[in-house]
């Protein structure tokens, strides 16, 4: 498939994300949103190491196999965060009883 | 069409639509599912893109163990569509209208790129699968690789202390 439609296909989910974060309050969502940035910048990395196998292959075998390892890193960091943040949620549920963003603006005053 | 591109095409229209259904619902339970769908989709991607290991990680991690995770969390809150925080509607109008604008920016900056030409491969290479991925992990990616190891162990006790009733 021609690279240039991953690159559209991944801006769009990108958008959407980025919308969501906009457009919702509730905390959850909001990192739901997040998750799918990242899926998002995956696919694009994925697409990208197979477009540069196919040009250098017949150089390095193994050209490109970077790009799909780093896709493993962004999951093993996103695992990790993933398990942070919702504990951060959990605790702030517990303190207002509430996921809605807006309340987390303490710092302010 | 190529059965390639057929599947490319209903893949990308199910995985846009589903992604948009985690943004639009109301109940976040809905917003869960429709986001692991989406996750399902893209792993549909890695796997037309012969990237078999990353498709199988992408299945257990993501729709296995985080969205698992998404839901206890959701599911301890009893979240349901009547405690969800609404957003004023000039606030969401002002949203949308800046994530169109950088749809807008991204498409206009690479739609006539010299890399549109390129083809990324689709259902050969073997730099996808387990066995090569393996090796350039535990040669070249060993120091990463025990790093994340200790990120690991920092997010675990991070949870663990961030969660506790004091």
């Amino acid at each position: 498939m021609p690279i240039n439609y991953y690159i559209f296909l991944s801006i769009a989910l990108f958008v959407i994300g980025i919308i969501g974060v906009l457009t919702r309050r509730n905390a959850i969502i909001i990192f739901m949103c997040i998750e799918l940035m990242l899926n998002a910048v995956n696919l694009m990395l994925v697409a990208f190491s197979k477009m540069h196998h196919l040009g250098n292959a017949a150089k390095d075998a193994a050209a490109g196999i970077d790009g799909q390892l780093f896709v493993f890193f962004i999951m093993v960091v996103a695992a990790a965060e993933v398990s942070v943040g919702l504990a951060i949620i959990v605790m702030m549920y517990r303190n207002i009883h509430s996921v809605d963003v807006n309340f987390l603006n303490r710092l302010k005053h | 069409m190529s059965l390639t591109q057929i599947l490319f095409w209903f893949l990308t229209v199910l995985t846009v639509f589903s992604a948009l259904m985690v943004v639009v619902s109301k109940n976040p339970v809905y917003s869960v599912l429709w986001l692991i769908f989406t996750f399902f989709c893209i792993s549909g991607h890695y796997i037309m893109l012969n990237a078999q290991f990353l498709f199988i990680v992408n299945i257990i991690v993501y729709a296995g163990a985080i969205m698992v995770l998404f839901l206890f969390v959701i599911m301890l809150m009893n979240l349901n569509e009547s405690a969800e925080p609404k957003k004023h509607r000039w606030l969401r109008m002002a949203g949308v209208v800046a994530g169109g604008c950088l749809l807008l920016v991204l498409v206009a900056a690479l739609k006539n790129t010299d890399i549109k030409k390129q083809v990324a491969e689709t259902n050969t290479g073997d730099i996808g699968l387990i066995q090569n991925l393996g090796k350039a992990l535990f040669n070249e990616y060993v120091l990463p690789f025990e790093v994340s190891s200790i990120l690991f162990l920092s997010a675990m006790v991070g949870a663990v202390v961030i969660g506790k009733k004091e």
